[in-house]
């Protein structure tokens, strides 16, 4: 399709990553698909709808800044991928081919048992039992895999765990079964490993799913920023370089709306630089030639030049990052409900299925007689239910929460987020918005608004992002201008017609903690447009559920006194200011030391220790990327409200969970008297297994609704 | 019983198919984009060619 078809192998040609989370339709994949390989140099374009990503093959010479010029040219918002994605793809995959052949195995054992179980006899049963044992073996060693090798750990390490009862139970019962195949028995249980191994691979599998489909959406959200800055060497020439080829002395130039990607000093021209992410500060702070200023600081105002003081290891970013890895170390291991059960479970059943042997043998059954009792206790009371008891509330309730905006990184969260029983808030960004937003519109006339929106449309500055998404959300259309114009630090000007029109800086005083702006009209100026951080939507509510599900909130900020003090005001909470980010894991420490669960709720770098070391911890979309990584579940959307819905939604789901183990110990209750007086038959082994397992899942169904 | 010596290796053998048949498309990565998959068929692939205006 493309006249520019490379002449190299498309083997040898290099492949690029990118998020594009804007893509929303059929006509957003032939967009993306048709569009890019247009671009000289791009060979082909191919999109993940699902996980929202593009895949470029193409020519050497193009390099990231080109790649993704070429994508939103086409109006997609790009962010490169390239290696942030953990390499355990793979992982999904192989445990979704075990269970298939597990699945395969079983259906066919099953369909011999059932002849055999219907009165088959002599030479028929033996030829059913061989054919069973020929699917089975081989299925077993390649499905069974997963749990041999986990348990093996286990046991190595001196530890037991739920894979240490299933593997001796699906290998001493292969092993008994090929032995009663070949002396003509009349019971062989491979119907019942195989079944065994199907339905735990498949609770693996959900586990598993649930894990990758978050952290795509995870990956999605994160900027994977800041990836470089434009550096002007002597000759007053400038070229990009990649975040890690920065060096100290070099001079970089940093837009308005851009984040620094080093340490330094301002060397030349004044803007505010905005703290939030980095210490939760509020309010921007206004900076000149000869000012320090950090690395994931966003310049709002003015392009300014800043000579590289410190990068990479040095910054003030990279000193955070250690901390957040101490504190993640230092997060004392959390032990899985499924596991805190295998503990007791294991070693109950070992001893069950040994006390029956022995018995038996004193009984004088004869050893093998009690060998076969023996393995029916052990299948029987094999954790089938168990294994699916916990992955099938899980995968349930993920789904209800992402649904409705939260991602849950995996299964553990939903434990630990059942058992919080205290919440810490960051401030900016966390119970605010941590953007500018316009505090009052209705100033403006009708016509007003339309120039406002089209003069705003046109500029990346916060304040202007800000403005058209509270026009466009008032269903306000824009305008026609000619002649747009950008002036670096000064605003927007066009021409409505024949009248000038701007959208600029105000003359007049703005009040504290407010960001201005004005609307010109042919010389007709405006009174300013405020604006200022807002508290999220619904966070008053928010904080009264909590209260209300035993989980009492405070406020942690990195902000000052008088900064927090009309947000806790607002919220009637309690709250600790100019906290830097030690002091945030002290306090967390303390609490814990007291026995009290934290969940952390926190967007900012300066938070990510925090999130790290919490019980459990939560972040909004729009938080760091760092924070973001720390955190155990994200929200989306402005809304305050998914805190106090996947609380209750985690409560549930343990409520399932509980109800769930109840009943296969129950069932365990019922069957394993039988198994041990020697009464279960195969059949009873098979229908009891799968009778549990279905009546484990449809409970498991009921967590659809749980995030309503 | 010559009727179950066929049709038991019949009947594993269209299972296995089966079986080797989802390998394939998993290893075909059929599955790697369900959501798209579906906005796919909405795509019009056969417009004219641009010199054909």
């Amino acid at each position: 399709m493309n006249a520019l078809a490379s002449p190299v192998a498309g083997d040898t040609l290099p492949e690029t990553l990118f998020s594009v989370p804007g893509m929303r339709c059929a006509g957003c994949i032939a967009k993306l698909e048709d569009g890019l390989p247009r671009t000289p140099g791009i060979v082909s374009a191919r999109v993940n709808f699902t996980a929202k990503r593009v895949t470029l093959t193409h020519l050497p010479e193009l390099q990231m800044p080109a790649l993704q010029q070429a994508i939103s040219a086409l109006g997609f918002e790009a962010q490169p991928l390239g290696s942030a994605l953990p390499a355990e793809d793979g992982r999904s995959g192989d445990l979704l081919r075990a269970v298939a052949v597990a699945g395969f195995a079983a259906m066919n054992i099953m369909l011999l048992s059932v002849s055999v179980w219907s009165g088959a006899e002599g030479a028929t049963r033996d030829l059913f039992h061989w054919l069973s044992a020929g699917i089975a073996l081989p299925a077993i060693a390649f499905a069974g895999r997963p749990f041999f090798k986990s348990a093996w750990n286990a046991l190595r390490h001196g530890r037991t765990n739920m894979d240490v009862p299933i593997s001796i139970g699906v290998i001493l019962a292969s092993a008994l079964s090929l032995f009663e195949t070949i002396v003509h028995g009349p019971h062989a249980y491979f119907d019942g490993a195989v079944m065994l191994l199907f339905f735990l691979l498949t609770g693996r599998w959900l586990d598993s799913v649930m894990r990758d489909r978050a952290r795509d959406g995870v990956t999605a959200l994160l900027k994977h920023a800041p990836a470089g800055a434009l550096v002007i060497d002597t000759d007053g020439r400038s070229s990009w370089l990649d975040v890690s080829a920065l060096e100290p002395g070099m001079t970089m130039l940093v837009a308005a709306g851009e984040r620094l990607a080093a340490d330094g000093v301002v060397a030349d021209g004044q803007s505010r630089i905005d703290l939030a992410l980095l210490t939760g500060e509020s309010k921007p702070v206004a900076v000149a030639t000869g000012d320090r200023v950090h690395a994931g600081t966003l310049n709002l105002d003015a392009p300014v030049r800043i000579k590289v003081l410190a990068t990479g290891e040095d910054t003030v970013i990279a000193d955070i990052a250690r901390l957040m890895d101490q504190a993640a170390q230092s997060r004392s291991r959390y032990v899985r409900i499924a596991d805190r059960a295998a503990r007791l479970y294991a070693p109950a059943v070992h001893t069950l299925a040994a006390a029956s042997f022995i018995g038996w043998m004193i009984a004088g059954a004869g050893w093998h007689q009690s060998l076969l009792i023996a393995v029916a206790v052990l299948i029987i009371t094999c954790p089938c239910a168990l294994g699916l008891a916990v992955p099938a509330a899980q995968i349930v309730a993920a789904g209800a929460l992402m649904r409705s905006g939260i991602l849950i990184k995996d299964g553990s969260a939903l434990e630990r987020l059942a058992e919080a029983d205290r919440v810490l808030f960051d401030k900016t960004g966390t119970l605010t918005l941590g953007r500018p937003e316009p505090v009052d519109l209705s100033a403006l006339r009708p016509e007003q608004k339309s120039v406002a929106l089209a003069l705003a449309r046109s500029s990346r500055h916060p304040l202007s992002e800000a403005l058209r998404r509270a026009l466009e959300r008032e269903g306000v259309a824009p305008s026609d201008l000619t002649d747009i114009r950008e002036v670096a630090g000064t605003g927007v000007s066009a021409n409505f017609g024949l009248k000038p029109v701007a959208l600029r800086r105000p003359d007049s005083v703005v009040p504290e903690d407010c960001l201005a702006t004005t609307l010109a009209i042919d010389g007709e100026v405006s009174a300013a447009i405020l604006f200022s951080d807002q508290i999220r939507p619904a966070a008053h509510e928010t904080v009264g559920k909590l209260a209300e599900l035993g989980l009492p909130a405070t406020i942690i900020s990195g902000d000052r006194a008088a900064a927090v003090a009309p947000v806790a005001r607002a919220l009637g909470l309690t709250a600790q200011t100019g906290m830097l980010p030690q002091d945030k894991l002290d306090t967390i420490a303390r609490l814990k030391a007291r026995g009290e669960k934290v969940l952390m709720v926190g967007d900012g770098l300066n938070d990510g220790p925090a999130l790290a070391a919490g019980h459990v911890s939560m972040a909004p979309g729009s938080a760091s990327d760092a924070g973001q990584i720390a955190a155990d579940a994200i929200f989306l959307g402005d809304s305050l409200a998914p805190v106090a819905t996947a609380i209750r939604a985690a409560r549930a789901t343990q409520k399932v969970v509980r109800q769930n183990f109840a009943m296969a110990i129950g069932y365990n209750v019922v069957a394993v008297p039988l198994a041990i007086m020697g009464l279960a038959t195969p059949l009873i082994a098979a229908l009891a297994m799968s009778g549990s397992s279905l009546i484990v899942v449809a409970n498991a169904l009921r967590l659809r609704s749980a995030a309503t | 019983m010559s009727g179950i010596a066929v049709l038991i290796p019949i009947a594993l053998l269209l299972g296995l198919g089966g079986l080797f048949a989802f390998f394939w498309s998993l290893q075909s990565g059929q599955y790697e984009d369900l959501d798209g998959a579906s906005l796919r068929i909405l795509i019009d692939d056969d417009r004219p060619q641009e010199d054909e205006r």
